[in-house]
């Protein structure tokens, strides 16, 4: 065992990179929510995104077609949650299962040509000068570009819902879609559209995972991202900056547990693969006694008429 | 114009017509699936469907429906009773996993000793191993109020660490050559869950499924606790009025289909599977789920569903044989059944109006 080579710079940089899929779904799940619908189809949308992310990646050789494909393809399957829930009043809970299933499966035989495939590298950002400054350098000044991309989301977001009107509506709907219908929003155009969004950033955190993390492309890859990113929105209580905080949390005991397996610890390396999910747990458990945050028409289908 | 108008009641017409419309829908759209894939989407819903029933080795293959048929049956009807409360189970899958660890552990350390008495403690270790992992999200439930869902399903990851821990480590066979997985229990006659009748399909987790469908048909129609969990479903209010517990019902609930889970587990891994591998769970506590919307929650439904379930893994092994169709479209198939149930399930409380609104 040998815990000098954990470098502590390059393992801050590297939990930056271990977030970013997570930071990404989060935010878009976050939105969904607060617009009063939850999805829990995220699992799904992610794989979805991943492997239309790596195919069309491949196919056109540039990782940027990629990520676009990867959010239209995790929105494209978002809308057929939003289908069910929206149009045809499905229960939510239900509909977001078989979104998740029907993901695995869609995307597992889509990728079938896949499996072993090199996809295109995406090069790092190039910030001259400032990569060579020590410590601060590596940190914040080596990445690619969708970890940018997953930063400025969470302080679009953060924006939107605090400051326009776009943002109060959209809270509005997922308060109270009642008095939302009540004031002449369109309840149910409102809902489907930020669907459609947490569709496209889970897809795009699915292609980050494809692409850039690990890169290559295997059945069920991403090995439920997708509802710890469901959990982090939970214990964010809803709010855009401690989903980054989560993220960062979570991307660092993945990084950390990856490198405590490479610097060969006495515990075997199943024990330390369990680690992210029962942190989830205990996080979600230390937590769940705060509800208050929850937006009130969570979860609850809207139709005009009841 | 079209447009929706509630029913005052939920036409018991369409609920029992919604799964029949949504298996149609999607044997036309797995056609078009299959079509979409280079297949002939008839000669592929044949192979599917009427092979295993019906074709030249059904003889061989019907058996078949009960092996595979009872674990979902089994697993469905734990969920339902937790689905129709509002308590989700998710992680049906882990406690499955948990179930066969348990059970098949005990077998293992009986090892080579012959005994009547093996099995039914095996039997009991895996319903306990289900149980106690499905106590894990109700207890947290309960005590601290957290999210059964997200807790469930993550014990399913960190079930499946486990395995792969057992079968490499602890439960490995010293015989096996250095190979992954335990001993053969098919090979242990005390431990080995063998066909009742040879050659039916019948071994104890059949029993196991039909007597589990009769306790919950008379739990659901005839007992208070299954009063309870009715109405918990459709009015939480009416049922805390009514005196019912709701952190005992998440423990009853939870419990019992974690128990059954367990069970499913510890049946597959003693017979069909016949050992603790990385693999040896094929994702039946994932589309038990299916099964359980599909049979509206019903246990006579369930049965329909889960037979239904079944023939579509074993005809979708056949189609992958003989048609070259991929594993995943079957999987796919599956998900859409799920997508189309959901969906016509609007008709059950809503009803088209068609024509201008009339002035309320």
């Amino acid at each position: 065992m040998d815990l000098s080579a954990i470098n502590p710079i390059l393992l801050i940089a590297a939990l930056m990179s271990a977030a970013t899929p997570i930071l990404l779904a989060a935010t878009g799940e976050l939105v969904v929510e607060r617009a009063g619908v939850l999805n829990l189809g995220v699992e799904g949308m992610m794989i979805t995104g991943a492997i239309c992310g790596f195919s069309i990646a491949v196919e056109t050789g540039s990782p940027t077609t990629g990520f676009i494909a990867a959010a239209v393809g995790g929105a494209v399957l978002s809308l057929l949650f939003a289908l069910l829930t929206q149009v045809t009043l499905a229960n939510q809970v239900a509909s977001g299962l078989a979104l998740t299933l029907f993901g695995l499966g869609i995307s597992s035989l889509l990728g079938q040509g896949y499996v072993g495939v090199k996809p295109p590298r995406m090069p790092d950002v190039n910030f001259g000068p400032l990569s060579e400054i020590p410590v601060i350098g590596p940190i914040l000044f080596s990445h690619d570009p969708l970890l940018y991309v997953g930063l400025l989301l969470v302080a679009g977001v953060w924006a939107v819902l605090r400051f326009t009107r776009a943002g109060l509506v959209l809270r509005a709907v997922g308060e109270n879609h009642d008095a939302a219908h009540a004031l002449g929003y369109k309840v149910v155009r409102i809902r489907i559209l930020a669907i459609m969004f947490g569709g496209a950033l889970a897809g795009m955190g699915g292609a980050y995972i494809s692409l850039i993390r690990v890169p290559q492309w295997t059945e069920g890859m991403t090995a439920g991202v997708g509802w710890i990113a469901l959990a982090l929105v939970v214990f964010a209580s809803w709010k855009p900056w401690r989903v980054l905080l989560g993220a960062y949390l979570f991307g660092g005991i993945t990084q950390l547990q990856l490198n405590l397996q490479g610097a060969g610890v006495a515990i075997p390396v199943e024990y330390l693969a369990m680690s992210p999910y029962v942190i989830t747990i205990v996080v979600l458990v230390m937590l769940s006694a705060d509800k208050s945050a929850a937006p009130g028409s969570l979860g609850r289908s809207f139709h005009a008429s009841s | 114009m079209i447009r929706l108008e509630k029913r005052p009641r939920p036409s018991r017409t369409f609920a029992w017509a919604t799964p029949l419309l949504a298996v149609l829908a999607t044997f036309f759209f797995g056609g078009v699936l299959f079509a979409l894939l280079g297949k002939d989407p008839v000669q592929s819903i044949l192979t599917i469907f009427w092979q295993p029933l019906f074709g030249e080795f059904s003889f061989f293959y019907r058996p078949q429906l009960l092996i595979k048929g009872a674990p979902l049956v089994l697993i469905a009807i734990g969920l339902s009773l937790g689905f129709r409360a509002g308590i989700w189970n998710i992680g049906a899958e882990g406690q499955y996993i948990m179930g066969a660890l348990f059970g098949a552990g005990v077998g293992l350390a009986f090892y080579p000793a012959e005994g009547v008495f093996i099995f039914p403690l095996m039997v009991i270790a895996g319903a306990f191993g289900g149980w106690a992992w499905a106590m894990i999200p109700a207890v947290l439930k309960v005590r601290f109020g957290t999210n059964e869902i997200l807790v469930s399903l993550m014990l399913v990851y960190v079930a499946e660490q486990f395995l792969a821990s057992m079968s490499l480590g602890l439960m490995k066979n010293p015989e096996g050559f250095g190979f992954p997985g335990s001993r053969n229990l098919q090979q242990y006659p005390s431990a080995h869950n063998a066909e009742i009748i040879t050659n039916s399909g019948m071994h104890w987790g059949v029993v196991a499924a039909m007597i589990a469908v009769i306790f919950a048909y008379v739990l659901l129609a005839r007992h208070r606790l299954g009063f309870a969990v009715r109405v918990t479903g459709e009015a939480p209010r009416a049922a805390r009025f009514s005196g019912v517990n709701p952190g005992r019902l998440i423990l009853f609930c939870l419990g019992t289909s974690g128990m059954l889970a367990g069970l499913a587990g510890l049946f597959e891994v003693s017979g069909p599977a016949g050992q603790v591998s990385i693999d040896f769970n094929v994702g039946y506590g994932f589309t038990a789920i299916i099964v359980a919307f599909l049979g509206r929650l019903h246990p006579v439904g369930i049965v329909l569903a889960g037979l239904l379930m079944a023939l579509t893994y074993i005809g979708g092994d056949i189609a992958q044989s003989q048609l070259g169709l991929p594993a995943a479209a079957i999987q796919v198939f599956q998900g859409m059944l799920l997508f189309f149930l959901l969906a016509f399930d609007l008709f059950t409380n809503y009803r088209l109006r068609f024509g201008r609104t009339e002035a309320a």
